[in-house]
Protein backbone atom coordinates (compact mmCIF):
# COMPACT_ATOMS: atom_id res chain seq x y z
CA UNK A 1 0.00 0.00 0.00
CA UNK A 2 1.46 3.23 -1.16
CA UNK A 3 1.61 5.61 1.60
CA UNK A 4 0.18 9.13 0.84
CA UNK A 5 0.33 12.15 3.00
CA UNK A 6 -2.82 14.12 3.29
CA UNK A 7 -2.28 16.85 1.07
CA UNK A 8 -1.07 14.59 -1.84
CA UNK A 9 -4.69 12.63 -1.45
CA UNK A 10 -6.19 15.88 -1.18
CA UNK A 11 -4.34 17.11 -4.41
CA UNK A 12 -5.29 13.94 -6.15
CA UNK A 13 -9.32 14.29 -5.42
CA UNK A 14 -8.92 17.39 -6.12
CA UNK A 15 -7.43 16.85 -9.86
CA UNK A 16 -10.57 13.97 -10.07
CA UNK A 17 -13.02 16.42 -9.11
CA UNK A 18 -11.84 18.96 -11.39
CA UNK A 19 -11.68 16.88 -14.47
CA UNK A 20 -14.70 15.06 -13.81
CA UNK A 21 -16.96 18.64 -13.91
CA UNK A 22 -15.16 18.88 -17.20
CA UNK A 23 -15.99 15.60 -18.04
CA UNK A 24 -19.38 16.06 -16.98
CA UNK A 25 -19.50 19.63 -18.56
CA UNK A 26 -18.60 18.23 -21.84
CA UNK A 27 -21.28 15.51 -22.30
CA UNK A 28 -23.68 17.63 -21.14
CA UNK A 29 -23.83 19.12 -23.76
CA UNK A 30 -24.65 16.06 -25.74
CA UNK A 31 -27.55 14.99 -23.18
CA UNK A 32 -28.57 18.63 -23.83
CA UNK A 33 -29.39 17.95 -27.63
CA UNK A 34 -30.14 14.15 -26.85
CA UNK A 35 -32.74 15.56 -24.86
CA UNK A 36 -34.00 18.19 -26.78
CA UNK A 37 -34.11 15.55 -29.84
CA UNK A 38 -36.39 13.42 -27.70
CA UNK A 39 -38.74 16.25 -26.28
CA UNK A 40 -39.47 17.20 -29.66
CA UNK A 41 -39.75 14.24 -31.17
CA UNK A 42 -36.51 14.36 -33.30
CA UNK A 43 -33.40 12.03 -33.85
CA UNK A 44 -30.98 14.40 -32.51
CA UNK A 45 -27.09 14.26 -32.61
CA UNK A 46 -26.26 10.33 -34.39
CA UNK A 47 -23.51 11.45 -36.78
CA UNK A 48 -20.06 11.44 -34.87
CA UNK A 49 -19.43 7.98 -33.56
CA UNK A 50 -21.85 5.24 -32.34
CA UNK A 51 -25.04 7.15 -31.19
CA UNK A 52 -23.12 10.46 -32.01
CA UNK A 53 -21.04 9.99 -28.63
CA UNK A 54 -18.13 11.76 -30.44
CA UNK A 55 -20.30 15.17 -30.88
CA UNK A 56 -18.53 17.31 -27.67
CA UNK A 57 -14.89 16.23 -29.12
CA UNK A 58 -16.38 17.48 -33.00
CA UNK A 59 -17.97 20.45 -31.15
CA UNK A 60 -14.34 21.20 -29.66
CA UNK A 61 -12.51 20.61 -32.90
CA UNK A 62 -14.63 22.94 -34.41
CA UNK A 63 -14.52 25.83 -31.76
CA UNK A 64 -10.59 25.50 -31.41
CA UNK A 65 -10.20 26.12 -35.11
CA UNK A 66 -12.85 28.91 -35.41
CA UNK A 67 -11.47 32.19 -36.41
CA UNK A 68 -10.78 34.67 -33.51
CA UNK A 69 -12.19 37.79 -33.65
CA UNK A 70 -11.94 41.28 -31.50
CA UNK A 71 -14.82 43.77 -32.18
CA UNK A 72 -13.33 47.16 -33.19
CA UNK A 73 -13.44 49.61 -30.40
CA UNK A 74 -13.41 46.91 -28.18
CA UNK A 75 -10.90 46.40 -24.42
CA UNK A 76 -8.94 43.59 -25.98
CA UNK A 77 -7.45 42.39 -22.56
CA UNK A 78 -10.79 42.75 -20.70
CA UNK A 79 -12.43 41.06 -23.77
CA UNK A 80 -10.18 37.86 -23.04
CA UNK A 81 -10.64 38.12 -19.29
CA UNK A 82 -14.45 37.83 -18.90
CA UNK A 83 -14.88 34.33 -20.75
CA UNK A 84 -11.27 33.52 -18.46
CA UNK A 85 -13.22 34.51 -15.09
CA UNK A 86 -16.47 32.99 -15.89
CA UNK A 87 -14.94 29.42 -15.99
CA UNK A 88 -12.57 29.94 -13.32
CA UNK A 89 -15.54 31.18 -11.24
CA UNK A 90 -17.63 28.17 -12.30
CA UNK A 91 -14.88 25.29 -11.43
CA UNK A 92 -14.43 26.58 -8.07
CA UNK A 93 -16.58 25.84 -5.95
CA UNK A 94 -16.85 22.31 -6.98
CA UNK A 95 -13.87 22.21 -4.62
CA UNK A 96 -15.13 21.76 -1.00
CA UNK A 97 -18.22 19.89 -1.89
CA UNK A 98 -18.06 16.34 -0.20
CA UNK A 99 -18.52 13.47 -3.31
CA UNK A 100 -18.26 10.72 -0.67
CA UNK A 101 -17.69 10.03 2.79
CA UNK A 102 -14.56 8.70 4.23
CA UNK A 103 -11.99 5.94 2.83
CA UNK A 104 -9.80 4.12 4.98
CA UNK A 105 -6.87 2.24 4.54
CA UNK A 106 -5.18 0.76 7.73
CA UNK A 107 -4.83 3.70 10.25
CA UNK A 108 -5.01 6.24 7.65
CA UNK A 109 -8.69 8.11 6.77
CA UNK A 110 -9.61 10.37 4.17
CA UNK A 111 -12.30 12.21 2.78
CA UNK A 112 -13.37 12.15 -0.49
CA UNK A 113 -13.81 15.80 -0.41
CA UNK A 114 -11.86 18.41 -2.11
CA UNK A 115 -11.07 20.50 0.98
CA UNK A 116 -12.79 20.37 3.93
CA UNK A 117 -13.24 23.69 5.35
CA UNK A 118 -16.51 24.90 8.18
CA UNK A 119 -17.34 27.40 6.11
CA UNK A 120 -18.18 25.36 3.02
CA UNK A 121 -21.87 26.68 2.52
CA UNK A 122 -20.55 30.54 2.66
CA UNK A 123 -17.71 29.46 0.82
CA UNK A 124 -20.49 28.13 -2.43
CA UNK A 125 -22.32 31.51 -2.05
CA UNK A 126 -19.35 33.54 -2.59
CA UNK A 127 -17.86 32.19 -5.56
CA UNK A 128 -21.67 31.50 -7.15
CA UNK A 129 -22.26 35.58 -6.63
CA UNK A 130 -18.81 35.92 -8.09
CA UNK A 131 -19.72 34.03 -11.47
CA UNK A 132 -21.76 37.65 -12.66
CA UNK A 133 -18.36 39.19 -12.94
CA UNK A 134 -17.43 36.81 -16.21
CA UNK A 135 -20.80 38.04 -17.99
CA UNK A 136 -20.36 41.91 -16.96
CA UNK A 137 -16.63 42.18 -17.71
CA UNK A 138 -17.38 40.22 -21.28
CA UNK A 139 -20.59 42.07 -22.34
CA UNK A 140 -18.95 45.49 -21.21
CA UNK A 141 -15.75 44.59 -22.95
CA UNK A 142 -17.86 43.83 -26.45
CA UNK A 143 -18.46 47.29 -26.70
CA UNK A 144 -21.58 46.59 -28.58
CA UNK A 145 -25.35 47.33 -26.69
CA UNK A 146 -27.07 44.08 -27.01
CA UNK A 147 -23.75 42.49 -25.17
CA UNK A 148 -23.99 45.61 -22.66
CA UNK A 149 -27.61 45.25 -21.79
CA UNK A 150 -27.52 41.37 -21.42
CA UNK A 151 -24.17 41.88 -19.10
CA UNK A 152 -26.70 44.86 -17.17
CA UNK A 153 -29.38 41.98 -17.42
CA UNK A 154 -26.94 39.61 -15.75
CA UNK A 155 -25.92 41.44 -12.89
CA UNK A 156 -29.37 42.92 -11.94
CA UNK A 157 -31.02 39.55 -12.47
CA UNK A 158 -28.18 37.49 -10.15
CA UNK A 159 -27.93 40.16 -7.45
CA UNK A 160 -31.85 40.07 -7.08
CA UNK A 161 -32.28 36.27 -6.88
CA UNK A 162 -28.90 35.66 -4.46
CA UNK A 163 -31.01 37.39 -1.57
CA UNK A 164 -34.06 34.35 -1.80
CA UNK A 165 -30.71 32.35 -2.45
CA UNK A 166 -29.26 33.06 0.50
CA UNK A 167 -32.38 32.98 2.37
CA UNK A 168 -33.24 30.00 1.68
CA UNK A 169 -29.72 28.97 2.70
CA UNK A 170 -30.42 30.60 6.33
CA UNK A 171 -33.34 28.15 6.87
CA UNK A 172 -31.25 25.23 5.72
CA UNK A 173 -28.27 26.40 8.20
CA UNK A 174 -30.83 26.70 11.35
CA UNK A 175 -31.94 23.21 11.04
CA UNK A 176 -28.36 21.95 11.06
CA UNK A 177 -26.13 24.77 12.89
CA UNK A 178 -23.18 24.28 10.77
CA UNK A 179 -21.74 25.36 7.31
CA UNK A 180 -19.50 22.53 6.87
CA UNK A 181 -21.10 20.71 3.71
CA UNK A 182 -20.11 17.30 5.02
CA UNK A 183 -21.44 18.11 8.57
CA UNK A 184 -24.79 19.33 6.76
CA UNK A 185 -24.86 15.74 4.65
CA UNK A 186 -23.61 13.39 7.83
CA UNK A 187 -26.27 14.87 9.86
CA UNK A 188 -29.06 13.98 7.00
CA UNK A 189 -28.54 10.15 8.03
CA UNK A 190 -27.51 8.97 11.23
CA UNK A 191 -26.79 5.55 12.11
CA UNK A 192 -30.00 3.95 13.97
CA UNK A 193 -32.20 6.74 13.71
CA UNK A 194 -34.94 7.22 11.16
CA UNK A 195 -33.70 10.46 10.45
CA UNK A 196 -35.09 12.43 7.40
CA UNK A 197 -33.01 14.93 4.55
CA UNK A 198 -33.46 18.11 4.55
CA UNK A 199 -36.05 18.23 1.80
CA UNK A 200 -38.56 16.85 4.39
CA UNK A 201 -37.68 19.72 6.44
CA UNK A 202 -37.00 21.96 4.16
CA UNK A 203 -39.73 21.57 1.37
CA UNK A 204 -40.44 25.61 0.92
CA UNK A 205 -36.81 26.18 1.28
CA UNK A 206 -35.69 23.83 -1.42
CA UNK A 207 -38.41 24.98 -4.02
CA UNK A 208 -37.02 28.73 -3.85
CA UNK A 209 -33.15 27.35 -4.09
CA UNK A 210 -34.36 25.68 -7.23
CA UNK A 211 -36.09 28.72 -8.60
CA UNK A 212 -32.65 31.09 -7.59
CA UNK A 213 -30.50 28.08 -8.66
CA UNK A 214 -32.51 28.18 -12.72
CA UNK A 215 -31.70 31.94 -12.40
CA UNK A 216 -28.12 32.26 -11.29
CA UNK A 217 -27.05 30.01 -14.01
CA UNK A 218 -29.05 31.93 -16.67
CA UNK A 219 -30.70 28.92 -18.13
CA UNK A 220 -34.19 28.96 -19.43
CA UNK A 221 -36.77 29.70 -18.20
CA UNK A 222 -34.30 32.80 -16.81
CA UNK A 223 -31.68 32.69 -19.41
CA UNK A 224 -32.85 36.82 -20.26
CA UNK A 225 -29.01 37.81 -20.18
CA UNK A 226 -28.53 35.78 -23.74
CA UNK A 227 -32.14 36.30 -25.29
CA UNK A 228 -31.63 36.04 -28.63
CA UNK A 229 -35.19 37.03 -29.83
CA UNK A 230 -34.14 41.08 -28.11
CA UNK A 231 -30.81 41.06 -27.57
CA UNK A 232 -28.92 39.30 -30.42
CA UNK A 233 -27.03 36.77 -28.71
CA UNK A 234 -26.94 38.99 -25.39
CA UNK A 235 -23.62 39.29 -23.75
CA UNK A 236 -21.62 36.78 -26.00
CA UNK A 237 -22.98 38.47 -29.42
CA UNK A 238 -19.18 39.17 -30.33
CA UNK A 239 -17.13 35.85 -28.91
CA UNK A 240 -16.46 33.53 -31.74
CA UNK A 241 -14.27 30.45 -31.16
CA UNK A 242 -13.05 28.93 -27.62
CA UNK A 243 -13.89 32.44 -25.94
CA UNK A 244 -17.70 31.39 -27.03
CA UNK A 245 -16.85 27.46 -26.20
CA UNK A 246 -15.48 28.95 -22.53
CA UNK A 247 -19.17 30.96 -21.64
CA UNK A 248 -21.34 28.02 -23.02
CA UNK A 249 -19.22 25.31 -21.55
CA UNK A 250 -18.82 27.37 -17.90
CA UNK A 251 -22.71 27.18 -17.98
CA UNK A 252 -22.79 23.83 -17.43
CA UNK A 253 -20.01 23.37 -15.32
CA UNK A 254 -22.82 25.50 -12.76
CA UNK A 255 -25.59 23.14 -13.39
CA UNK A 256 -23.18 20.20 -12.81
CA UNK A 257 -22.00 22.32 -9.47
CA UNK A 258 -25.71 23.49 -8.51
CA UNK A 259 -27.10 20.11 -8.82
CA UNK A 260 -24.05 19.06 -6.31
CA UNK A 261 -25.24 21.41 -3.82
CA UNK A 262 -28.70 20.79 -4.02
CA UNK A 263 -27.95 16.87 -3.75
CA UNK A 264 -25.68 17.81 -0.75
CA UNK A 265 -28.05 20.00 1.35
CA UNK A 266 -31.33 18.80 0.31
CA UNK A 267 -31.25 15.05 -1.18
CA UNK A 268 -29.08 13.52 1.43
CA UNK A 269 -25.65 14.11 -0.28
CA UNK A 270 -23.48 10.43 -0.30
CA UNK A 271 -26.34 8.71 1.86
CA UNK A 272 -28.36 6.42 0.30
CA UNK A 273 -31.35 4.66 2.07
CA UNK A 274 -30.50 1.61 4.23
CA UNK A 275 -26.80 1.93 3.83
CA UNK A 276 -25.87 1.27 7.73
CA UNK A 277 -28.10 -2.02 7.41
CA UNK A 278 -25.92 -2.78 4.29
CA UNK A 279 -22.75 -2.46 6.00
CA UNK A 280 -24.02 -4.30 9.19
CA UNK A 281 -24.85 -7.12 6.69
CA UNK A 282 -21.63 -7.32 5.06
CA UNK A 283 -19.74 -7.43 8.24
CA UNK A 284 -22.15 -10.07 9.97
CA UNK A 285 -23.41 -12.21 7.36
CA UNK A 286 -20.01 -12.11 4.85
CA UNK A 287 -17.14 -11.50 7.24
CA UNK A 288 -16.21 -8.73 6.02
CA UNK A 289 -14.03 -6.68 7.77
CA UNK A 290 -15.55 -2.98 9.20
CA UNK A 291 -12.96 -0.77 6.80
CA UNK A 292 -13.51 -2.52 3.51
CA UNK A 293 -17.05 -2.63 4.59
CA UNK A 294 -17.37 0.98 5.35
CA UNK A 295 -15.09 1.67 1.92
CA UNK A 296 -17.42 0.07 -0.09
CA UNK A 297 -20.17 2.00 1.55
CA UNK A 298 -18.47 4.79 0.45
CA UNK A 299 -18.04 4.27 -2.98
CA UNK A 300 -21.63 3.54 -3.73
CA UNK A 301 -22.40 6.63 -1.79
CA UNK A 302 -20.21 8.53 -4.03
CA UNK A 303 -22.18 6.27 -6.91
CA UNK A 304 -25.27 7.65 -5.42
CA UNK A 305 -24.67 11.59 -5.34
CA UNK A 306 -23.65 11.39 -8.82
CA UNK A 307 -27.00 9.86 -9.77
CA UNK A 308 -28.87 12.56 -7.82
CA UNK A 309 -26.29 15.18 -9.64
CA UNK A 310 -27.30 13.35 -13.22
CA UNK A 311 -31.26 13.73 -11.90
CA UNK A 312 -31.17 17.24 -11.27
CA UNK A 313 -29.06 17.74 -14.52
CA UNK A 314 -31.68 15.93 -16.53
CA UNK A 315 -34.15 18.30 -14.69
CA UNK A 316 -32.47 21.42 -15.57
CA UNK A 317 -32.58 19.96 -19.48
CA UNK A 318 -36.15 19.30 -19.18
CA UNK A 319 -37.15 22.54 -18.17
CA UNK A 320 -35.19 24.44 -20.54
CA UNK A 321 -36.98 22.82 -23.59
CA UNK A 322 -40.58 22.33 -22.16
CA UNK A 323 -40.79 26.04 -20.65
CA UNK A 324 -41.16 29.39 -22.67
CA UNK A 325 -38.81 32.65 -21.38
CA UNK A 326 -40.28 34.76 -18.85
CA UNK A 327 -40.16 38.39 -19.59
CA UNK A 328 -38.19 40.72 -18.18
CA UNK A 329 -40.54 42.40 -15.46
CA UNK A 330 -42.22 39.22 -14.84
CA UNK A 331 -38.68 37.99 -13.93
CA UNK A 332 -38.08 40.91 -11.58
CA UNK A 333 -41.67 41.11 -9.74
CA UNK A 334 -41.18 36.80 -9.12
CA UNK A 335 -37.96 37.33 -7.34
CA UNK A 336 -38.28 40.35 -5.22
CA UNK A 337 -42.45 40.30 -4.71
CA UNK A 338 -42.90 36.17 -4.42
CA UNK A 339 -39.17 34.73 -3.80
CA UNK A 340 -38.14 37.37 -0.95
CA UNK A 341 -41.58 37.40 1.12
CA UNK A 342 -41.46 33.32 0.87
CA UNK A 343 -38.03 32.95 2.20
CA UNK A 344 -38.39 35.58 5.38
CA UNK A 345 -41.34 33.34 5.66
CA UNK A 346 -39.80 30.31 5.48
CA UNK A 347 -37.15 31.61 7.87
CA UNK A 348 -39.86 32.40 10.23
CA UNK A 349 -41.64 28.63 9.76
CA UNK A 350 -38.45 27.22 10.42
CA UNK A 351 -37.88 29.12 13.32
CA UNK A 352 -40.81 28.56 15.07
CA UNK A 353 -40.80 24.60 14.29
CA UNK A 354 -37.39 24.59 15.75
CA UNK A 355 -38.82 26.36 18.70
CA UNK A 356 -41.58 23.66 19.22
CA UNK A 357 -39.80 21.06 19.16
CA UNK A 358 -41.18 19.65 15.43
CA UNK A 359 -38.09 19.47 13.99
CA UNK B 1 7.30 38.22 8.73
CA UNK B 2 5.03 35.37 6.80
CA UNK B 3 5.57 35.24 2.63
CA UNK B 4 2.45 35.20 2.26
CA UNK B 5 1.55 38.25 4.42
CA UNK B 6 3.93 39.83 2.19
CA UNK B 7 2.85 38.85 -0.87
CA UNK B 8 -0.61 39.54 0.15
CA UNK B 9 0.59 43.23 1.20
CA UNK B 10 2.27 44.02 -2.37
CA UNK B 11 -1.25 42.28 -3.81
CA UNK B 12 -3.46 44.57 -1.85
CA UNK B 13 -1.13 47.81 -1.87
CA UNK B 14 -0.45 47.47 -5.64
CA UNK B 15 -3.89 47.05 -7.14
CA UNK B 16 -4.90 49.63 -4.50
CA UNK B 17 -2.72 52.43 -5.82
CA UNK B 18 -4.14 50.99 -9.31
CA UNK B 19 -8.05 51.55 -7.98
CA UNK B 20 -6.55 55.76 -7.67
CA UNK B 21 -4.52 55.90 -10.64
CA UNK B 22 -6.64 53.68 -13.50
CA UNK B 23 -7.78 56.06 -16.32
CA UNK B 24 -10.82 54.16 -16.77
CA UNK B 25 -13.23 53.66 -14.19
CA UNK B 26 -13.95 49.92 -15.02
CA UNK B 27 -10.06 49.11 -14.66
CA UNK B 28 -10.68 51.03 -11.19
CA UNK B 29 -13.33 48.65 -9.96
CA UNK B 30 -12.08 45.67 -11.37
CA UNK B 31 -8.74 46.80 -9.03
CA UNK B 32 -11.05 47.34 -6.07
CA UNK B 33 -12.70 43.87 -6.78
CA UNK B 34 -8.50 42.09 -6.27
CA UNK B 35 -8.03 44.51 -3.25
CA UNK B 36 -10.88 43.23 -1.54
CA UNK B 37 -9.57 39.91 -2.60
CA UNK B 38 -6.15 40.42 -1.02
CA UNK B 39 -7.87 41.91 2.22
CA UNK B 40 -10.24 38.50 2.23
CA UNK B 41 -6.25 36.38 2.14
CA UNK B 42 -5.32 38.60 4.92
CA UNK B 43 -8.00 37.51 7.05
CA UNK B 44 -8.01 33.72 6.55
CA UNK B 45 -4.09 34.44 7.44
CA UNK B 46 -5.80 35.87 10.65
CA UNK B 47 -8.03 32.42 10.59
CA UNK B 48 -10.73 34.45 10.33
CA UNK B 49 -12.80 31.91 7.80
CA UNK B 50 -16.49 33.48 8.35
CA UNK B 51 -14.86 37.66 7.90
CA UNK B 52 -13.54 36.20 5.05
CA UNK B 53 -16.09 34.61 3.14
CA UNK B 54 -18.05 37.19 3.78
CA UNK B 55 -16.04 40.40 3.28
CA UNK B 56 -16.07 38.35 -0.56
CA UNK B 57 -19.86 37.40 -0.16
CA UNK B 58 -20.63 41.10 0.43
CA UNK B 59 -18.24 43.72 -1.17
CA UNK B 60 -16.91 41.80 -4.05
CA UNK B 61 -20.44 40.06 -4.69
CA UNK B 62 -23.09 41.89 -4.08
CA UNK B 63 -21.96 46.03 -3.46
CA UNK B 64 -18.92 46.06 -6.49
CA UNK B 65 -21.50 44.35 -8.87
CA UNK B 66 -24.01 47.20 -8.43
CA UNK B 67 -21.03 49.92 -8.66
CA UNK B 68 -19.97 48.32 -11.81
CA UNK B 69 -23.14 48.20 -13.25
CA UNK B 70 -23.72 52.12 -12.64
CA UNK B 71 -20.19 52.59 -14.14
CA UNK B 72 -20.86 50.45 -16.97
CA UNK B 73 -24.58 52.57 -17.48
CA UNK B 74 -22.57 56.07 -17.05
CA UNK B 75 -20.23 55.02 -19.87
CA UNK B 76 -17.68 57.48 -18.22
CA UNK B 77 -14.26 57.74 -20.26
CA UNK B 78 -11.71 60.74 -20.66
CA UNK B 79 -13.94 62.50 -23.36
CA UNK B 80 -17.22 62.57 -20.90
CA UNK B 81 -15.25 63.62 -17.90
CA UNK B 82 -16.30 67.12 -16.75
CA UNK B 83 -12.94 69.22 -16.17
CA UNK B 84 -12.69 69.65 -12.03
CA UNK B 85 -11.36 72.89 -11.11
CA UNK B 86 -8.41 72.99 -9.13
CA UNK B 87 -9.92 74.02 -6.09
CA UNK B 88 -11.93 70.86 -5.99
CA UNK B 89 -8.62 69.26 -6.42
CA UNK B 90 -6.95 71.20 -3.66
CA UNK B 91 -10.13 70.28 -0.89
CA UNK B 92 -9.76 66.44 -1.84
CA UNK B 93 -5.86 66.41 -1.50
CA UNK B 94 -6.28 68.09 1.81
CA UNK B 95 -9.26 65.80 2.91
CA UNK B 96 -7.58 62.44 1.92
CA UNK B 97 -4.38 64.11 3.62
CA UNK B 98 -5.69 64.81 7.24
CA UNK B 99 -7.66 61.31 6.88
CA UNK B 100 -4.08 59.70 6.15
CA UNK B 101 -2.84 61.73 9.25
CA UNK B 102 -5.45 60.47 11.27
CA UNK B 103 -4.79 56.67 10.89
CA UNK B 104 -1.56 57.15 11.30
CA UNK B 105 -1.81 59.37 14.19
CA UNK B 106 -4.36 56.89 15.61
CA UNK B 107 -2.55 53.49 14.57
CA UNK B 108 1.25 54.29 15.68
CA UNK B 109 0.94 53.78 19.37
CA UNK B 110 -1.26 50.20 18.94
CA UNK B 111 0.39 47.09 20.18
CA UNK B 112 -0.91 43.67 19.39
CA UNK B 113 -3.27 42.04 21.09
CA UNK B 114 -1.37 39.82 23.97
CA UNK B 115 2.05 41.01 23.71
CA UNK B 116 0.87 43.84 25.89
CA UNK B 117 -1.62 42.11 28.30
CA UNK B 118 -0.10 39.14 28.57
CA UNK B 119 -3.18 36.94 27.90
CA UNK B 120 -2.10 34.08 25.25
CA UNK B 121 -3.84 35.15 21.85
CA UNK B 122 -6.54 32.39 21.22
CA UNK B 123 -6.83 31.47 17.47
CA UNK B 124 -10.43 30.32 17.34
CA UNK B 125 -11.62 34.21 17.69
CA UNK B 126 -12.67 34.11 14.23
CA UNK B 127 -14.52 31.23 13.61
CA UNK B 128 -17.87 31.12 12.66
CA UNK B 129 -19.46 29.72 16.46
CA UNK B 130 -17.10 32.22 18.61
CA UNK B 131 -18.58 35.50 16.63
CA UNK B 132 -22.06 34.22 16.84
CA UNK B 133 -21.85 33.75 21.00
CA UNK B 134 -19.79 36.91 20.87
CA UNK B 135 -22.60 38.79 18.81
CA UNK B 136 -25.63 36.65 20.92
CA UNK B 137 -24.45 37.70 24.57
CA UNK B 138 -22.52 40.72 24.58
CA UNK B 139 -23.50 42.76 21.12
CA UNK B 140 -27.37 41.77 21.37
CA UNK B 141 -28.98 44.69 21.34
CA UNK B 142 -26.89 46.37 18.86
CA UNK B 143 -26.93 42.96 16.53
CA UNK B 144 -30.63 42.39 16.53
CA UNK B 145 -31.43 46.81 15.49
CA UNK B 146 -29.09 46.25 13.12
CA UNK B 147 -30.86 42.89 11.57
CA UNK B 148 -34.19 45.21 12.20
CA UNK B 149 -32.25 48.10 9.92
CA UNK B 150 -31.99 45.46 7.51
CA UNK B 151 -35.68 43.58 7.47
CA UNK B 152 -37.02 47.44 6.67
CA UNK B 153 -34.52 47.90 4.32
CA UNK B 154 -35.53 44.85 2.18
CA UNK B 155 -39.19 45.16 2.80
CA UNK B 156 -38.97 48.80 1.72
CA UNK B 157 -37.48 47.79 -1.70
CA UNK B 158 -40.34 44.85 -1.96
CA UNK B 159 -42.80 47.61 -1.52
CA UNK B 160 -40.85 49.66 -4.09
CA UNK B 161 -41.28 46.99 -6.60
CA UNK B 162 -44.58 46.38 -5.83
CA UNK B 163 -47.27 47.26 -8.70
CA UNK B 164 -49.32 49.64 -8.14
CA UNK B 165 -53.42 49.47 -8.41
CA UNK B 166 -54.76 50.33 -12.13
CA UNK B 167 -50.47 50.37 -13.40
CA UNK B 168 -50.16 48.11 -16.32
CA UNK B 169 -46.45 47.56 -18.09
CA UNK B 170 -47.27 45.83 -21.25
Amino acid sequence: MIELPALGWQSIVIFVVFALSLLIATYCTYAERVIAAFLQDRVGPDRAGPYGLLQPLADAVKMFTKEEFFPGGANKVLFVVGPCLAMITALMSSAVIPFGNTMSFGNNAFFLQGIEVNIGMLWIFGVVSLGVYGVMIGGWASNNKFSLLGAVRAASQNISYELAMGMSLIAVLMISGTLSLREITLQQSVAGEWQMWNIVKQPIGFLIFLVCAFAETNRTPFDLPECETELVGGYHTEYSSMKLGLYLFSEYVNIFVVSAVMSVLYFGGFNFPFQYELRDWFVNSQGWELNSAQNLITLLGTVGIFLKIFAFIFFFMWVRWTLPRFRYDQLMRLGWTILIPLAVFNIVLTGALILFGVI
Amino acid sequence: MHPLFLFLSFVALLSALGVVFAKNPVHSVLFLILTFFSLSGHYLLLNAQFLAAVNIIVYAGAIMVLFLFVIMFLNLNVDTEPHKPALARIAAAVAGGSLLLILVAALKDIVPTGVATGTPFNSQIGMVDQLGLKLYTDFLLPFELASVLFLIAMVGAVMLGKRETGERNF
